[in-house]
């Protein structure tokens, strides 16, 4: 009976890897843990509710949201894409990069300008294919699923290592509270300066290879001597 | 009051509680014009869900935990059923946004970044912490997008605020209800069990070894669950306390490098729907894994390297 407590970690599993309701998922963990490991209902719900208090820090993301619909409505959007669109003559390797970096400097102060859907599609992605039909007067069909897939990919890329240099981002409070429960107090500002060797490396690596990759695929669709 | 007059108690957590008061009024807003909003399908629900965590994000302090407790379990209740929904929000055009940015311009910027350098500024210079630094951000963020176009009037900006809370919906609150689950694990004995049950496999006091399972769970849960955050849950209470951070590693650089290592993961994985499925369909590429083909080699190279990484400096 002492490995009863671990069927929370088996809902858990399950829950998200069945793409159940993932609210549902972690509710039931929770009860079903707290049961299983003997806190009784007052413990469980004295233990949920002392730490949901405990860990208010995260609900910070609805500090900075009484912003970021105003900001959005000042014109944010399109003063990021008037920012990229300075880049001319370059090719889409190139533009992917950038926008991989503009993505990765915004990430990192919070601030998200409409990622895949609101970006990419209308503004990083002509931009891509037109630098594209100019130099070679054709676009690879092969060519353009790739370079949909780079600018996903540094949108993904340049979002997930620099929103964790954010000082009061969710992921560092929810490492913070995590260690917290376990004993280990942590700063968050700790937490941020740990990640930048990994920021700054992604993103190099992230740049190489879209550049790489990007010179491959040209010479192979467009000819060697164009390179 | 007690609270905010008692010395004892630092300027910075007074100044954080002021902030989550706010806070949660705006959310407390959300649920209240839900509820009079005759277009939300499901004001109800809608009401209960976001009145309730706005009174446990104001108020949390003072309320008893068993209280909170059950409030979050009848708060989670029309998240679950999909009744939480968004209404009649604050409508915004593209033509208006045009327009303000030809006012504004670059500068729209400043009041952007203002945020994030406040929670910069007040981590390093001050003792206040950066959270109190996030909430002073937002409020000159706030004084910046009013003087620089004086038609955002505070009421622009409060629905404005309702309006992103309604989109961001239940879900975002993952996280937090997430950090609770760590909790009960904890509380229930969680850890000690999978220690015990994994100490046969795991040699005890390597760290190195520790390390390295550590961080390649921390990308196979994220693998097959879709998300770090509830893979770092998890593996923090039963693998990386119990092997790592027991024996005298780094608990802010192996803590947080399990997270990015988590995202690598998520690099890798079609359960992550949001960030390499819905990209598939948004711009019609023809194969389902083109943008994880894209993410492969960037998310193998950084696993390894954030490995070696903690692996020397722990």
């Amino acid at each position: 009976m002492e490995y009863l407590p671990l069927i929370g970690i088996v809902v858990v599993i399950l829950g998200f890897a069945l793409k159940l309701d993932n609210i549902l998922t972690v509710i039931a963990a929770v009860i079903v843990t707290g049961l299983a490991g003997g806190l009784g209902i007052k413990g469980l719900l004295d233990t949920l509710g002392s730490s949901f208090v405990s860990n208010r820090n995260i609900t910070i993301f609805i500090t900075v949201l009484i912003v970021t619909g105003t900001l959005e409505r000042s014109g944010l959007k399109e003063a990021a894409a008037a920012l990229i669109g300075k880049i001319k003559n370059a090719s889409a390797g190139a533009i992917v990069s950038a926008y991989a970096i503009m993505r990765a400097v915004f990430a990192a102060f919070n601030i998200s300008f409409g990622g895949v859907a609101g970006f990419v599609r209308p503004l990083i992605m002509p931009m891509s294919t037109a630098a594209v039909k100019n130099k070679y007067g054709e676009l690879n069909e092969e060519h353009e699923e790739q370079i949909k897939g780079m600018a996903s990919s540094a949108e993904n890329v340049g979002n997930f290592f620099f929103q964790v240099l954010f000082v009061g981002g969710s992921g560092a409070l929810l490492v913070q509270g995590t260690l917290a429960g376990l004993g280990y107090e942590v700063e968050l500002v700790e937490l941020a300066m740990a990640e930048i060797p990994v920021s700054i490396v992604a993103i190099v690596v992230a740049i190489l290879y879209y550049n790489i990759r990007d010179r491959r695929l040209t010479r192979k669709y467009y000819g060697p001597k164009n390179k | 009051m007690a609270f905010f007059t008692d010395a004892e108690v630092t300027l910075g957590s007074k100044l954080l509680e002021i902030i989550y008061m706010l806070t949660g009024f705006v959310t407390i807003y959300t649920g209240i014009k839900n509820l009079r909003d005759p277009e939300n399908p499901s004001r109800i629900g809608t009401a209960v869900f976001w009145t309730i965590l706005g009174v446990i994000i104001s108020f949390g302090r003072w309320i008893p935990a068993t209280v909170v407790g059950l409030l979050i379990i009848i708060m989670c209740i029309p998240a679950v059923l999909k009744k939480v929904k968004m209404g009649n929000v604050q409508k915004m055009t593209v033509e208006e946004t045009k327009a303000n940015f030809e006012k504004i311009g670059m500068k729209v910027f400043i009041p952007a970044f203002v945020i994030g350098a406040g929670a910069l500024v007040f981590a390093v210079f001050t003792d206040l912490g950066a959270l109190v630094g996030v909430g002073f951000g937002v409020l000159s963020s706030a004084i910046l997008l009013m003087v620089l176009l004086p038609s955002n009037k505070p009421a622009v900006i409060i629905n404005d605020a309702e309006r992103m809370i309604s989109t961001v919906g239940p879900l975002s609150m993952l996280s937090m209800l997430l950090a609770c689950l760590g909790s009960v694990f904890t509380a229930a004995g969680v850890g000690e069990t999978i220690a015990k049950l994994v100490s046969g496999v795991i040699p005890k006091g390597n760290i190195t070894v520790g390390i390295i399972i550590y961080a390649l769970g921390m990308m196979l849960f994220t693998i097959i669950m879709g998300n770090a955050f509830a893979a770092i849950t998890v593996m923090t209470v039963g693998i990386g306390a119990p092997f790592v951070l027991s024996y005298g590693a780094d608990p802010v650089l192996i803590g947080m490098l399990a997270l990015t290592c988590g995202y690598c993961g998520t690099l890798l994985t079609p359960m992550a729907a949001n960030f390499n499925m819905v990209p598939v369909a948004l711009l019609d590429m023809k194969k389902r894994f083109t943008v994880i083909r894209n993410q492969f080699v960037i998310a193998l190279i950084m696993i390894t390297f954030q490995i070696i990484y903690m692996i020397i400096f722990h």
